[in-house]
């Protein structure tokens, strides 16, 4: 994460730390194994009074940020989140509501973003499609004029904490284009299924649209002109789960360095062995090189520059080294690392869950690709131009 | 009072525009005849001279060494400024660090004022008389000697991988001065001219038909005790520098690096991918993806490091995480061309040679992680000085140098 953080960061980020290390320890982690929503909704109730849900929301709308950058205010939270592998609809909400704040209408800010900001109310972003529309930014759900409202139809998955979201934020297309509508999860003709998911706190649902009938209140922003918007949320998605990743990470690597020293084979620690010596040396330039390019993402998401490509790069090299490195760090432990009583799982649960969801590697890849490609050929017709 | 920022780059962009001319000079090993070498190295003095005469080189060089004696952030300044320009690429590495760093830091009054001032004006070319035939990663066994003798000492022995030795002036030398104490403790570093009488010449030709790496036999060549570095027997607090610097010349704020110099590469690897006739190949788009990415990931590094050095948060073995990086980066990036080939990477036409150039690259990959040091020895001091995990014993420690198992001589 940032080097340098402010006073006031600090502060923050050890507020955070401080409340996640007393009630998010790997035991309360692992009594949610089993709980359906997968968080104690009075712990985030409390985590929303710290903040967690209302820095990216501007403070004409009830949030407010804790320096000039929200998304670095926010990325404090969610790497914290990621070593302490904390429970919590964090991204889905955060999504929702700085969506919300940006381009939501007044009624929408006034009856749903309080409750997301108090905590009480818990909401998510449904974006991914089945296959054959699976690769990121593949949408074919849509959403049909119907009177003065719409009529909404298609099938979304892994909508993060679905089960316990008030309203859903779906993203589909529409007979102008890209449209998003605020959905209250009890609108019938609304189906959602619990999905099964590697993370263990983390719960994702299928949510299917049958003919579902909205009004044209529920829009958010412009039908047809949604781009703009589903571009940015998720930017603020990728770079969150970049934040949680390194976050992680650095928790599987300091277990893991504190292992290799204390456990001797042969008469002398692990750690002095040139064989797993050069793979841990390895290991660190992955960590401080997700390090670095997370928080390059979220710079140029909050400077608007260059955004989708830094989002990209995070994605597409966090989420190959990030599940790699958790690996190792299992491979280290011997056969304790393959255990339930052990940790390490729940660090390595997090990044995988992380490394797939809001695009995976290769689309991410993928991606990158198709924006050097845009650059190519510019400078090719500015070549040929000149 | 100094130079501020702005005034800087107001004297600097000023100037630059005037005498320094457009252009991109960038390391491409192998690629060049003997004659292009040469015209290169006159091309490198020339633009070091004009430079030094704007005022604009050895900018954390005190002032009574023909610097500037200003700061970092001047030298990212004129990094950014110089975007574009032509630059002595020939004279940063090793002449600017790491010897002339080392003669900064060790150097005694009189030996700063007769060569850092040369060095400024692309007088003297250095370059690192380390390595030996008998070993590259393990320096501290260097074997060639130096023996006393009044007020000149008398090396023999033999040095490898000078890089351009045949066209540079001077080099620092690291020789074994005392054989009855343990390896770290019998060691004195020496400044040698090229021209000095004893000094034999034999240049390596390398798997890819690059001949810029030399070997030199020292025998009987004589050094005034004047151009010794440090003290006798103590060259290793120069060496671990001097190594240091060697790591980190990447990152180094005494070396010019003009601003963007790296970025042809990035979409060059989509052109390559285009010329290839492999763009509407998904799989060969997801290596140039996987390739940007590891390219920005490297960018971000190289800013996040020294940060994390100068804040104190790391020390500063912590430049070994970028050479490390770099090189695992390079790696892939050199293996990711060669795939995007295909069969053309065995075998092309003269037509192709733009894409050939490429798989003799591949051919050469593992050059970058040999030489400067091996990234096994940069994994040893991440571990080690980064990390903080033990060293493994060895049997060269706390014994007489002259007792140290040895394996059968090499030439």
């Amino acid at each position: 994460m940032q080097p340098q953080l402010t006073n006031d960061q600090e502060l923050f980020a050890d507020t955070t730390r401080r409340f996640l290390q007393e009630h998010a320890d790997v035991e309360a982690v692992r009594g949610l194994r089993r709980d359906e929503r997968g968080y104690d909704v009075g712990y985030w109730r409390r985590g929303a009074e710290l903040g967690w849900t209302s820095l990216a929301v501007g403070e004409e709308h009830g949030g407010g940020s804790i320096s000039d950058n929200p998304l670095a205010d926010l990325t404090i939270v969610a790497y914290e989140f990621g070593r302490h592998a904390a429970p919590g609809p964090l991204i889905a909400t955060n999504v929702v509501a700085a969506a919300l704040g940006r381009s939501g209408t007044a009624a929408q800010r006034e009856s749903v973003l309080p409750s997301l900001l108090s905590g009480e109310g818990v909401a998510s972003w449904a974006i991914a499609e089945p296959r054959p529309h699976d690769r990121l930014g593949g949408i074919a759900m849509e959403a049909t004029p119907d009177g003065t409202g719409w009529s909404l139809t298609g099938t979304k998955l892994q909508v993060e904490a679905g089960g316990s979201a008030d309203h859903i934020l779906v993203t589909t297309t529409s007979p102008t284009g890209p449209a998003q509508f605020l959905v209250a999860t009890d609108t019938p003709g609304l189906t959602l299924t619990a999905m099964q998911s590697i993370d263990l706190t983390r719960r994702f649902a299928e949510v299917v649209f049958d003919n579902v009938a909205v009004p044209a209140s529920a829009v958010v922003g412009e039908v047809g002109h949604a781009a703009a918007d589903v571009a940015q949320q998720l930017r603020i998605a990728n770079v969150l789960q970049c934040a949680e990743m390194v976050g992680a990470m650095d928790a599987a690597m300091d277990i893991t360095l504190e292992w290799v020293m204390d456990r001797y084979s042969f008469g002398r620690p692990l750690g002095g062995y040139q064989a797993i010596k050069h793979r841990l040396a390895d290991m660190k330039t992955w960590l401080e090189a997700s390090h670095g390019i997370a928080d390059g993402a979220a710079h140029a998401v909050h400077n608007d520059e260059r955004a989708d490509e830094m989002c990209s790069a995070a994605k597409a090299y966090i989420g190959a080294q990030g599940p790699e490195l958790c690996q190792e760090c299992v491979q280290f432990h011997g056969g304790i690392g393959v255990t339930y009583e052990h940790d390490m799982h729940l660090f390595l649960r997090r990044v995988i869950v992380n490394a797939t969801t809001h695009g995976t590697v290769t689309d991410h890849r993928l991606r990158l690709t198709d924006i050097l490609e845009t650059q190519s050929v510019g400078r090719r017709a500015g070549g040929e131009a000149a | 009072m100094s130079e501020s920022l702005d005034e800087f780059r107001a004297r600097a962009r000023a100037y630059i525009r005037q005498h320094i001319p457009e252009g991109v000079d960038s390391y491409t090993m192998g690629s060049d005849s003997d004659e292009e070498e040469l015209e290169d190295v006159a091309r490198s003095r020339e633009l070091q001279r004009l430079l030094h005469d704007g005022g604009l080189t050895g900018i954390l060089v005190p002032e009574q060494y023909g610097g500037q004696g200003l700061t970092a952030a001047h030298s990212e300044v004129l990094n950014e400024e110089m975007a574009g320009r032509r630059h002595p690429f020939r004279l940063q590495v090793p002449t600017m660090t790491p010897c002339m760093t080392v003669i900064l830091e060790f150097g005694t009054e009189e030996q700063k004022k007769k060569h850092i001032p040369a060095i400024l004006r692309g007088d003297e070319i250095w370059m690192q008389m380390l390595s030996e035939p008998g070993g590259g990663s393990d320096v501290a066994g260097a074997q060639t000697r130096a023996d006393r003798d009044g007020d000149e000492w008398v090396l023999n022995g033999s040095k490898i991988w000078t890089t351009g030795a045949w066209w540079a002036d001077w080099a620092l030398c690291l020789a074994r001065t005392n054989w009855d104490v343990p390896k770290h403790r019998g060691l004195s570093v020496f400044m040698v001219p090229f021209d000095a009488e004893g000094v034999e010449m034999h240049r390596i030709e390398l798997l890819n038909g690059s001949k810029e790496f030399c070997q030199e036999f020292l025998t009987d060549v004589h050094i005034p005790d004047s151009c010794r570095i440090g003290d006798v027997d103590d060259g290793w607090t120069v060496g671990r520098r001097w190594m240091f610097y060697e790591r980190s010349f990447g990152s180094s704020p005494h070396t010019l690096r003009p601003a963007g110099g790296t970025m042809a590469t990035f979409g060059e690897l989509y052109d390559l991918a285009h010329e290839a006739g492999r763009a509407d190949d998904t799989q060969a788009r997801e290596l140039v993806g996987e390739a940007r990415a590891l390219a920005l990931a490297m960018g971000q590094l190289a800013e996040r490091i020294p940060a994390a050095v100068t804040s104190g948060r790391m020390n500063d073995q912590a430049a070994s995480v970028i050479r490390l990086m770099g090189c695992r980066v390079g790696r892939r990036l050199s293996t990711i061309r060669w795939e995007l080939l295909g069969s053309m990477a065995g075998a092309w036409t003269d037509d192709d040679d733009d894409l050939g150039r490429w798989a003799e690259a591949f051919l050469s990959r593992q050059v970058s992680e040999i030489g400067g040091g091996t990234t096994e020895m940069a994994r040893n001091v991440v571990s080690e000085r980064v990390l903080g995990l033990p060293r493994e014993r060895t049997p060269d420690q706390g014994v007489p140098f002259r007792d140290v198992p040895m394996g059968p001589p090499s030439r």
